[in-house]
């Protein structure tokens, strides 16, 4: 459980800076911490057992028939790059703390570094490589917010969407590979991929697969030639370029091949198209941070160039190279997220991160600059820190290795030490030494410990590892490198190999031709200046742009804004897909008894008939469309009664009353007639449309209702348990009340939140003046004298009750015969609307006393309450029960649980009914019209003040 | 009688889609509850034609399908707070728009008519 737990717990978090921000930033910040320090605590919990060798496991089971377990599994590899997320996340929640600016959203950027945090967390815990992919793609999105985190920026939105672009379909790409890979294996748990080196390597579908991963890996850590999106990237806040651009997301590639090494790595395929991936990106990478200006872009490039060397070295396929890579990317987060977080400060404090405008910052800014140059001599390879550790076994590896010649390898791994070297002199030299300068943008000065603590931290580490590798880092190298090889490793890292060491001349070599090239860096920086060389960026929009063109064309073109014409290409396109699918398909013959015509039925059928022709005709005149839609809506109940269906004939019946009210209510604010605007050809286009579709629908039933059920129908189950299961003999009833309560339950919520939608919409009316302007221009023709007659108030007063009493009759018959919670609640939604058609809307109203939304809110919680309930009888959800109970003088009554549930969906619906309608009530305020505040106009009781 | 039933339900959903084919809010609803009723009956007619057999446990067999019918019971109460959703919308594009058109077009602005 604890490390299902530490991959939620970011998430969990995520939850809280959003609330804590109105405590204040230092609250939010220190409880964004507090998460992750718990996180981390937990971890460190499961560490000993890690470091003794052994593999911790947390599986749970999700969706197990589609392989999709929520397996959690924390090997050496998993340690190290969890403890590197949690970590360094804990600095930079620090560092973001000091870094963002007053007016800058402080708990928005921590809910989106919690995000992202979990689902780095959760890649590299993952057993089951389904859930690895969604955590993948969690990251891609959770960074596309941080990268576009200030929205003001057209470069920052543009670099989100461009990362967004190409680490999403590089997580398309490695979706297929990953599913290859389970396909070929038989498992999607990692664990059992792991074990399955030879047959993952013999099967056909082994290069695919691979191709695809390494497309995912590469994209992901910025590999050539995909490495373009890193720097634009730069335009995120600081936290963020240190924390996902050197520390953790970017190496979320390394961590796929690194994790994915025993099965994948050894073959030549592995070799070569990951070995010159590496090689190409570092060499590549190097050269051009070294002409990059902003302090952010270099460190950008470098990242790119660092990413690259370690890619190679996992290339290289052989044990000692990927240990060297398990060591280097220690070393590489240590040293590249402070040298990212000084070039924040720096930029925080002289308001540019341009290098021409700087220089002499070490006067200026002592501690910023004694942590840049530890960090930067680290990135340069020079001794005795832990980046010359880590190269110098590099070089030994790359010297060792055989591409195309025996040679070749060794030279360019020394021409990129060479131009790394000279960028990461650059980088201090230029910046911080020199004379000072008497033209900065702003006078800069060292931050508060809030800005440095956390480089400080880590250029602590830097030393530390530089002295004692073996005491500080071996021990995690050891247990991460065995993960990735499968083979207990037991690394030693010493300072001196001795004068016959290829690395000792390639570093020196190196070194001195990084200080040469910096040396001549004004003629070399005139040189690239003057090469012309392809620009990433403009490839990357002309290739996105026509694309994107091509689809809004596309889009607009299919979709042009006209309602007609979407509805009539959708009936069309049903009918062609519905006529192919018959004519290609078999059916029964239609030799079902039909039953006799009743002249009942005829009669209805006449009548609905003549009504629903006539409504194309007569729709002009809109009261009389809704007159006619009400003929045909009350005459499908009787049809639904002649048909054995009473249930549904009570609800139709009483639906069809409350929607005709609600269109009369509705028509008063809408205009009263529909202008002639199509020309007879278009109408007659239109009938025809419709005559296809009715001519297709009405030849369906009949063609159903002539045949028998291809399968048995499953009802069988529910008349044959309605009463000793669920102690009704409704069956409609018990089916929606038991048997399929969970269906009815979300129906009920979708009323409820249909009703609510509706009074959010009259409100949001309400408060638009253009609105209110518009309404109070309406003054309703008056065609009458009396707008609340004597007799319809005296009449609806005594109905009230009788009606409320046939409600209350219906809803508790309804578990035995026809009835129920719906019908009830639409039953006393109509007397209630008698009333307040009798007198209007103020005066009911006020003697109203308790609001729609409450008994919407009741009707559901009544309705979770009873599904709950069976929880302590340990039932499932929404189990029912029922007693047969003996209460003298009464006769033997049943109490079901189901009863409690009805009483739910009774409230809901009267809540939702009165709400809907209530809410255009009181458009109707608004208008022009004066409002009553008596019963009725006239008042025989009160012969003096009579009204109007 | 099944053909009856069919052809009204035909009718009902022609009498649906072409009233929803108009260019106004109201008339468009409309043919959305015509379409309704048609879709009802035609979930309703799934579990066939059966006369004088409610699915009420204890009367004399054959019963009805009961299933189709509590499908459609739930369908029709949820048609109406459709139907109300859109009503609101119809009554705020008619306010805020001054119209009650249903098609967008190019030249689509402020241009108020006679409301009511």
């Amino acid at each position: 459980m604890s490390l299902a737990l530490i991959a939620a717990l970011p998430f969990l978090g995520a939850l809280l800076p959003g609330l804590m921000i109105r405590a204040g930033r230092d609250a939010c910040a220190a409880v964004t911490g507090s998460v992750t320090l718990l996180a981390l605590v937990l971890l460190a919990l499961q560490a000993p057992a890690v470091l003794s060798g052994e593999v911790v496991q947390t599986r749970i089971e999700w969706l197990p028939a589609l392989g999709l377990n929520a397996n959690f599994f924390l090997d050496g590899l998993g340690l190290l790059f969890a403890g590197l997320i949690l970590g360094i996340g804990l600095l930079i929640i620090l560092y973001a703390r000091f870094y963002l600016a007053k007016s800058d959203p402080m708990g928005q950027f921590y809910t989106y570094l919690m995000l992202f945090q979990g689902a780095m967390v959760g890649i590299v815990l993952s057993d089951n490589i389904l859930l690895l992919l969604i955590f993948w793609e969690l990251t891609s999105l959770s960074s596309f917010l941080l990268i576009g985190y200030w929205k003001h920026l057209p470069e920052g939105r543009q670099g989100a969407r461009m990362a967004l672009a190409v680490t999403g379909g590089g997580g398309l790409c490695l979706i297929a590979g990953m599913l290859i890979l389970g396909g070929i294996v038989g498992s999607y748990d990692l664990t059992v991929i792991l074990e399955q080196k030879e047959v993952i390597q013999a099967s056909d579908w082994y290069l695919p697969a691979l191709i695809l991963i390494l497309l995912g890996a590469f994209t992901k850590s910025a590999q050539f030639p995909f490495h373009f999106w890193l720097p634009h990237a730069m335009a995120a806040p600081t936290p963020v370029s240190a924390y996902l651009h050197s520390a953790t997301m970017v190496k979320a590639g390394l961590f796929l091949m690194a994790r994915l090494w025993p099965v994948l790595a050894g073959t030549p395929e592995w070799f070569w198209i990951v070995s010159t991936a590496g090689l190409v990106t570092m060499v590549m990478a190097a050269k051009i941070a070294l002409f990059k200006d902003d302090l952010k872009a270099l460190l950008a490039f470098s990242t790119v160039s660092h990413l690259g060397l370690i890619t190679m070295l996992l290339g290289f396929g052989t044990k000692a190279a990927a240990t060297v890579a398990v060591f280097h990317i220690i070393n590489h987060a240590t040293f590249k997220a402070a040298l990212f977080m000084t070039a924040g400060i720096v930029d925080h404090e002289a308001h540019t991160r341009d290098l021409r405008r700087l220089g002499g910052l070490r006067h200026l800014m002592p501690i910023t600059f004694t942590i840049a140059l530890l960090a930067s001599l680290s990135m340069a390879g020079i001794p005795p820190l832990n980046g010359f550790l880590s190269k110098e076994l590099m070089l030994e590896e790359a010297a060792h290795t055989v591409w195309i010649t025996p040679w070749a390898m060794g030279l360019l791994a020394t021409l990129g030490a060479l131009f790394s070297v000279a960028y990461s002199f650059r980088f201090v030299a230029h910046g911080f030494f020199g004379p000072k300068r008497d033209d900065y943008p702003h006078m800069p000065h060292d931050p508060g410990p809030g800005l440095w603590g956390a480089p400080a931290l880590l250029a602590g580490l830097v030393v530390v590892i530089g002295l004692f590798p073996m005491v500080s880092a071996a021990w995690l190298v050891d247990v991460a490198a065995s993960a990735v090889t499968g083979d207990a490793v037991t690394v030693k890292i010493t300072h001196w190999h001795g004068l016959e060491a290829a690395a000792l001349w390639m570093s020196l070599a190196a070194i001195g031709g990084g200080l040469m090239a910096l040396g001549a860096y004004p003629r070399l920086r005139a040189l690239w200046d003057a090469t012309p060389r392809p620009e990433a960026k403009l490839i990357f929009d002309g290739i996105i742009e026509p694309l994107a063109a091509t689809c809004r064309r596309l889009t607009d073109g299919l979709h042009n804004a006209s309602l007609s014409r979407a509805v009539t290409v959708a009936v069309l396109a049903i009918a062609g897909a519905a006529a192919w699918a018959f004519s290609g398909g078999t059916h029964l013959a239609g030799d079902r008894a039909l039953l006799p015509i009743s002249p009942t039925v005829l009669a209805l059928w006449v009548v609905m008939v003549i009504a629903a022709l006539a409504l194309p005709f007569y729709h002009r005149d809109r009261v009389v469309a809704l007159v006619l839609t009400g003929v045909v809506g009350l005459l499908i109940a009787p049809l639904f009664a002649f048909f054995s269906a009473p249930d549904l004939a009570l609800t139709q019946i009483s639906v069809e009353v409350v929607t005709i009210l609600l269109m009369l209510l509705a028509l008063h604010f809408l205009p009263k007639a529909t202008p002639v605007e199509s020309a007879p050809a278009r109408r007659f286009g239109d009938a025809a449309v419709a005559g296809v579709a009715g001519a297709g629908i009405g030849w369906l039933a009949y063609a159903m209702m002539t045949r028998q059920p291809a399968f048995e129908p499953i009802s069988h189950f529910h008349l044959a348990q309605s009463k000793p299961g669920a102690g009704g003999t409704n069956a409609v009833n018990t089916i929606i009340v038991d048997f399929r309560g969970y269906d009815t339950f979300g129906e009920i919520i979708v009323l409820g939140i249909a009703a609510l939608v509706i009074y959010a919409l009259s409100e949001t009316l309400l408060r638009s003046p253009s609105v209110t302007r518009r309404l109070a221009t309406f003054v309703p023709v008056r065609e009458d004298g009396d707008r609340h007659p004597m007799m319809l108030v005296v009449a609806t007063r005594f109905l009230l009750p009788m009606a409320m009493m046939v409600g209350v009759y219906i809803y508790l018959r309804g578990h035995n015969l026809p009835g129920g919670g719906f019908v009830a609640g639409l039953v006393f939604a109509i007397a209630y609307l008698m009333q307040y058609m009798a007198s209007g809307y103020v005066w009911s109203h006020a003697r109203q006393r308790y609001d729609h939304h409450v008994l919407i809110g009741w009707g559901v919680l009544i309705a979770s309450l009873a599904g709950v309930g069976a929880w302590a009888f340990e039932l499932p959800f929404l189990t029912s029960g029922f007693e047969y109970v003996n209460l003298w003088p009464l006769e033997e009554f049943e109490l079901a649980t189901a009863a409690i549930f009805d009483l739910g969906v009774f409230l809901c619906v009267l809540g939702a009914v009165l709400l809907a309608l209530a809410s255009l009530s009181r458009l109707a305020l608004r208008t022009g019209e004066d409002v009553n505040t008596r019963a009725f106009d006239i008042d025989p009781s009160d012969p003096v003040k009579e009204a109007r | 009688m099944e053909a009856l039933v069919a052809s009204a339900i035909g009718l009902l959903t022609a009498v649906g889609i072409y009233m929803m084919l108009r260019l106004r809010t109201f008339p468009v609803i409309l043919g959305l509850t015509f379409l309704s009723y048609a879709v009802n009956l035609f979930i309703f007619v799934s579990g066939r034609l059966t006369v004088n057999a409610a699915p009420i446990i204890g009367r004399t067999e054959p019963y009805a399908d009961p299933l189709p019918q509590a499908l459609v019971l739930t369908a029709i109460v949820i048609s109406f707070g459709m139907t109300a959703v859109l009503m609101i919308m119809a009554i705020g594009g008619n306010l805020e728009a001054g119209h009650d058109r249903v098609n967008m077009s190019d030249t689509d602005d402020d241009t108020p008519e006679v409301q009511s």
